[in-house]
């Protein structure tokens, strides 16, 4: 079947906009015009940008489609004005989301603007008033920069007045830009000049209808032609009567837009409806519009003498506190969806006493208002830090109503009244799994569950899953949540899976957390329990899979995609599986890194054993923060700090960055955070191609490495980090652990103040602090303790992308994923006294924000994944490791195939 | 030479992978870069692979007809940072025409080569355009929003300086790729009509590649595929189509919303995959052609190939495998 692409005219910003036959009249916003507003041209003279950025802002929000951006002052350098203005514009995603209309009667203008936008503008305007030649050029111009153009009906006689001369222009533009210059038709516009009526002068009386009747003609000439103008001239006698005026605007545009007008610049924030127009007044302007009864200017007096009686009803700027003024129910939805919390126990009262019962005021203002942060979060209108906001907007208001909620209960129960108790909102329980300790997604997800309505059961870190299938069963809740970060919770939650079917429940199983996949749940997890197990990738999926579980229509087709998609997913794992090519080990073994060790002499350390450092500076410590995973926390991707200026998500990336820079300089001032370290260095040998031998004050430890085996190009080495060891002399081998101690009392403090944005702003920085006193620490090792890199000079941005020599990988993670080697880092280190950190059963440390690893200081050492790899290593290591082949199959499972 | 938009309307044009995966493979060290001629050069030089169309033209032409002789049917010119704003890094500005013609003879070298001996395949060169180091429509300055670090006209005379070099040295078509600020890509249009316009020779057939960086689906410079399209449409492009940034899965929503609006031919060659932790693409070209082929299936496509971490081995996959669908048929545009 052969696509039809029709010839609309295509504008864009950072959205599209297309122009139908069936879209209504395009409001061009008329604000940004230093011609035609007094304050947009004073903000722009006193260089006042940024508030002139919030007259286009309320032109956008006032339903303006495109923004039409005039500099044409006589005190203004137009040039400068227009870039400068527009560049700011670009970075305003909520403005720069519409195309820009660029405005100017000098052409030098309009090209500086075209320069500055990305989007397809339209340029207003040209014309043949200087001849034809000038035309074709300027019109050469727009059509390089891909600028639909704005034709005015002007020619080397003039303006046209009549509607002749109107069409006669137009056609003769037509012909040129379609013929000589190869304008697309549906990319020219035409303004046929909207003239002032009512002047008095006679002449003036038909101005409307010659642009109407104009209009009509041309779009039968030139049908994929567009036709615009500026509205506010035609009631240019009246102003200072908007009252007037816009009964006049909306009476003309009726009349032009069933001609065929398509567009025209408007104050898009003051059109009256035209069924809404008294109609005494509407009759007036339709005589003085149509120039009917108007002999001897008639219809212009009397519409003169109406104006005269009436008063012009001014209408007042909107300023920000006017929301205040609203209904107790407007008032709450708007702190729910900006996140203020400023009036909220004092609305929720209101709203108290008004509703019959309190549980009222949740079911109906409160979870209204959630609804609407449910849908622009789920449409991509609002990001996580606004809506945790508004989570906490919420949790206050219902903390004011919850003793009243209880109160009736049991006044309820005392005069045993209550024959039925009602069904509260659907629960969702939701824990991070027995072994992990890694909790900011599930809090997050929590906080985005409870935002939709969800009664949340947070069973918080660490919980058996005994004690989870209890508290689902004691609470009767309606979907279960797991989440984990580090790879044995994988296992932990394949065990939950079956219990639940062990113990016929039939609730849907949801998977989510760092280490969790989609293919993983459904190879491993899904064919467990049957009754649903659906991978939640992130936060905002969170809510459309609850909705569809929890609506009994949606609900069976829901699972039977997930199920047929997951049947897919398992069968395309099979497939793979067969085709992936590894090497037998004893090959991947010969095929090890040959580093250049000629040239290389081991570096002894500066100390051998351990070294502790107690309570060090968060200061210096915060110095080495990478801010990019920060955002990523929020569910906010992008490079720091581009992601601040981002024009999606830069404006709330800057505000969630302002908070958390505030909490972490209390963090640092008022001490509520302790940092904990350890480093170690030894001398080691090689013992094997995968074996390195440490020497430690009592007793030597074996470590053992996996190597790649993943089949390679020609001349890529299958790495394993023994190789980084030198083969036959001695060697040094490093490692570290840091923690951040202290952040309970204050999580709870934020709990309290049932503020969660604060609290997983603290955990995240909690996490982020312990990175950096990794990195910290890595510094000092390469520059001091250990002293390989003396002369090392990096910055902060070097660092962060990892420029130094050497690495510092952590067991169980790519380079070396087997978790129990963690052990031997510890017992090297000094055992859990040294710094406090807690190894549980699926070694996962606490406290959460904890990092340890190995330091290789060889200058060719590197990052890597060991990647797969198949039974004859598994024999080999576990041999190795003194483990049973079960044992190492449990640790090693999600790098076995 | 054959008309391209002829071969076009009969079958999937296949366009080559990566170039910087290949030149990684020959692990040049900073000697290699720098050749006789820059023996002396005041400043580092590895890591400009657009040097080595100087340096090393064999090289540059041995991986060409790697290429070639996986199936090929057009192949970029090694110019993707050629332009003097580009070049700045490597204090190298005064090359960037220079460059622009080797690279271009490296590949129209390789490519009539291969025309020659079987001329029923006819290979064509694209002039590869890449995005630049500075970008128009964001500002580098955190605190300043409005700042811009060059501007429209500096960013039209570097690209008009490349077009020119490309022209001379004898590419087949300009492809102007990687697009992640469209207002870049708009200078280069600008500066094709211009250079052509000016000069007054015949205009070269355009192809028009962006990118859509993550999962918004959006470009770096925030704009839908959509707003894309339509913002570069005024090319009169041969084709438009997406590459980098994204492996084929998860760049198969964009195609298939592309295929449905442009009124042009259609391109994609997506990444090996996405990177893995470590920056590498693991993506086996079975895989990856495994993809691509329900794209052709589904009559997406018109041009496709690969991006970053392809080979030629992926490009050979993929050419085998879309060898037995029908190319996108052309929309009627109405009127």
């Amino acid at each position: 079947m052969t696509q039809h692409i029709q010839p609309y005219l295509r504008l864009s910003g950072l959205e599209p906009l297309i122009v139908r036959p069936e879209t209504n009249f395009v409001n061009v916003g008329e604000r940004t015009n230093v011609t035609g507003s007094k304050k947009f041209a004073r903000l722009i003279r006193e260089g006042l940008y940024e508030e002139a950025l919030s007259v286009a802002r309320q032109q956008v929000e006032s339903g303006a489609q495109v923004i039409d951006v005039n500099m044409d002052d006589a005190l203004l350098d137009g040039v400068t004005a227009m870039t400068t203005f527009l560049n700011l514009v670009q970075s305003e995603p909520d403005i720069a989301r519409i195309p820009i209309m660029i405005d100017s009667s000098k052409f030098e203008i309009i090209e500086a603007g075209l320069k500055c936008v990305q989007g397809k503008c339209i340029v207003n305007s040209i014309s043949m008033k200087e001849g034809e030649q000038k035309f074709i050029e300027q019109a050469i111009i727009c059509k390089n920069f891909g600028a639909a153009v704005i034709v005015m009906a002007f020619d080397e006689v003039g303006q046209a007045d009549t509607k002749e001369r109107k069409i006669e222009i137009c056609y003769r533009a037509y012909k040129i830009l379609t013929a000589q210059v190869g304008f697309a038709p549906e990319d020219i516009i035409f303004d046929p000049n909207i003239f002032a009526i009512a002047t008095g002068i006679e002449e003036h009386n038909n101005y409307a209808v010659d642009f109407i009747e104009a209009t009509r003609e041309i779009k039968k000439l030139m049908p994929l032609t567009k036709i615009s103008g500026g509205v506010s001239n035609v009631s240019f006698s009246f102003r200072g009567n908007d009252h007037v005026r816009e009964a006049i605007h909306s009476v003309f545009l009726f009349h032009a837009i069933k001609a065929g007008m398509d567009m025209g610049i408007v104050n898009a924030g003051q059109l009256v409806i035209y069924d809404e127009i008294e109609p005494n007044l509407k009759q007036l302007c339709e005589e003085v519009i149509l120039n009917k009864n108007n002999d001897d200017n008639g219809a212009t007096e009397r519409l003169i003498a109406f104006a005269e009686t009436v008063k012009a009803k001014g209408k007042e700027t909107v300023k920000d506190e006017s929301w205040r003024n609203e209904s107790v129910e407007k008032r709450m939805e708007h702190a729910l969806v900006h996140g203020i919390t400023e009036y909220i126990d004092t609305d929720t009262e209101e709203a108290r006493l008004k509703y019959p019962k309190p549980l009222d005021v949740i079911e109906g203002p409160l979870m209204a208002g959630m609804n609407i942060v449910g849908d622009l979060f789920g449409a991509g209108k609002m990001f996580l830090p606004q809506v945790v906001k508004s989570a906490r907007v919420m949790k206050k208001a219902v903390a004011v109503l919850t003793p009243y909620i209880e109160q009736e209960k049991a006044d309820r129960k005392l005069n045993n009244t209550n024959a039925v108790e009602e069904k509260g909102p659907a629960k969702i329980l939701l824990a991070t799994v027995k072994g992990d300790v890694h909790d900011i997604g599930k809090n997050i997800v929590g906080v985005v569950l409870g935002c939709n309505g969800y009664e949340i059961i947070d069973l918080g870190v660490m919980v058996s899953a005994d004690k989870i299938l209890t508290e689902a069963r004691k609470h009767n809740v309606d979907i279960i949540g797991l989440s984990g970060l580090i790879t044995p919770s994988l296992d932990e939650m394949v065990h939950i899976a079956r219990e639940m079917k062990r113990l016929k429940m039939n609730i849907p199983l949801l998977i989510g957390g760092a280490t969790t996949s989609r293919m993983h749940t459904a190879v491993k997890i899904a064919p467990e329990y049957e009754e649903g197990v659906v991978h939640v990738l992130d936060a905002s999926r969170s809510v459309t899979v609850a909705g569809s579980l929890l609506n009994k229509d949606q609900k069976i087709n829901f699972l039977s995609d997930i199920t047929s998609e997951y049947d897919k997913l398992k069968l395309d794992f099979g497939n793979k599986k067969s085709s992936k090519q590894l090497l037998p080990f004893e090959q991947a073994q010969k095929k090890n890194a040959s580093l250049n060790w000629k040239e290389y002499n081991p570096i002894t350390p500066k100390f051998t054993g351990t070294k502790e450092l107690e309570n060090y500076s968060l200061a210096e410590i915060a110095t080495y923060i990478d801010w990019q995973p920060f955002f990523i926390a929020w569910e906010m991707h992008g490079k720091f700090p581009a992601i601040l200026t981002d024009t999606v998500i830069g404006e709330e990336a800057s505000k969630l960055y302002k908070d958390a820079q505030q909490l972490l300089k209390q963090i640092i001032e008022e001490n509520w955070l302790t940092a904990k370290g350890v480093v170690g260095f030894w001398e080691v040998s090689k013992t094997a191609p995968d074996s390195i031998l440490v020497k430690h004050e009592n007793k030597n430890v074996h470590l053992e490495f996996l190597r790649q085996q993943i089949k390679k190009a020609e001349g890529q080495p299958n790495l394993s980090l023994a190789d980084f060891i030198h083969p036959n002399r001695i060697d040094y081998l490093g490692a570290f652990s840091v923690t951040i101690q202290g952040i309970e009392k204050h999580i709870k403090i934020f709990e309290e103040k049932l503020d969660d944005y604060n609290k997983i702003i603290l955990q995240a920085l909690a996490d982020r602090l312990a990175e950096a006193f990794a990195e910290l620490l890595h510094h000092k090792t390469r520059k001091e303790f250990w002293g390989y890199a003396i002369d090392e000079q990096l910055s902060t941005e070097q660092l962060i992308s990892e420029d130094y020599s050497g690495i510092r990988p952590a067991p169980g993670y790519p380079a070396c994923p087997d978790h129990t080697e963690k052990y031997k880092l510890f017992a090297l280190l000094g055992g859990e006294a040294a710094t406090g950190i807690h190894l549980t059963e699926s070694l996962a440390m606490y406290p959460a924000s904890s990092v340890c690893g190995w330091y290789f200081a060889n200058p060719e050492s590197k990052y890597f994944g060991v990647g797969k790899i198949e039974q004859d290593q598994l024999e080999d290591y576990a041999k190795r490791k003194g483990m049973s082949i079960e044992e190492a199959t449990k640790w090693l499972r999600p790098i076995l195939e | 030479m054959a008309d391209i938009k002829e071969v076009l309307k009969q079958r999937i044009l296949i366009i080559d992978g990566a170039m910087g995966t290949m030149i990684q493979r020959y692990k040049l060290e900073e000697e290699d870069y720098r050749g006789d001629r820059f023996k002396s050069w005041h400043k580092d030089v590895k890591g400009n692979n657009d040097l080595l169309s100087i340096t090393q033209p064999e090289i540059i032409i041995a991986i060409h007809k790697q290429y070639l002789e996986a199936g090929a049917d057009i192949i970029e010119t090694n110019t993707f940072s050629s332009t003097t704003i580009a070049q700045a890094d490597y204090d190298m500005q005064s090359l960037a025409y220079e460059l622009n013609v080797a690279s271009a003879n490296c590949a129209r070298t390789a490519a009539d080569e291969y025309t020659k001996n079987n001329p029923d395949k006819p290979r064509f060169v694209a002039g590869a355009i890449g995005p630049l180091n500075k970008t128009l429509s964001l500002s580098p300055d955190v605190n300043n929003p409005g700042y811009r670090a060059v501007t429209f006209d500096e960013v039209v005379a570097a690209y008009e300086e490349q077009v020119k070099g490309l022209v001379d040295g004898g590419v087949d078509i300009l492809l102007v790729e990687t697009i992640f600020d469209t207002l870049n890509a708009k200078a280069a249009i600008y500066a094709i009509k211009n250079f052509f316009g000016i000069n007054k020779i015949a205009e070269l057939p355009i192809m028009i590649s962006g990118t859509i960086t993550d999962a918004s689906g959006r470009t770096l410079s925030g704009q839908t595929l959509e707003a894309f399209y339509i913002s570069v449409v005024h090319a009169n492009p041969l084709s438009i189509g997406l590459n980098c940034a994204l492996g084929a899965s998860e760049m198969r929503p964009h195609i298939e919303e592309l295929s449905s609006i442009a009124k042009c031919f259609t391109s994609a060659y997506p990444n090996a995959g996405l990177p893995n932790a470590f920056g590498e693409y693991d993506e086996q070209p079975h895989e990856t052609a495994h993809i691509v082929e329900e794209w052709a299936k589904q009559g997406f496509l018109n041009i496709v190939g690969g991006c970053c971490g392809t080979t030629p081995d992926h490009i050979k996959h993929i050419a085998d495998e879309v060898r037995k669908y029908k190319p996108r048929e052309l929309p009627i545009t109405s009127s």
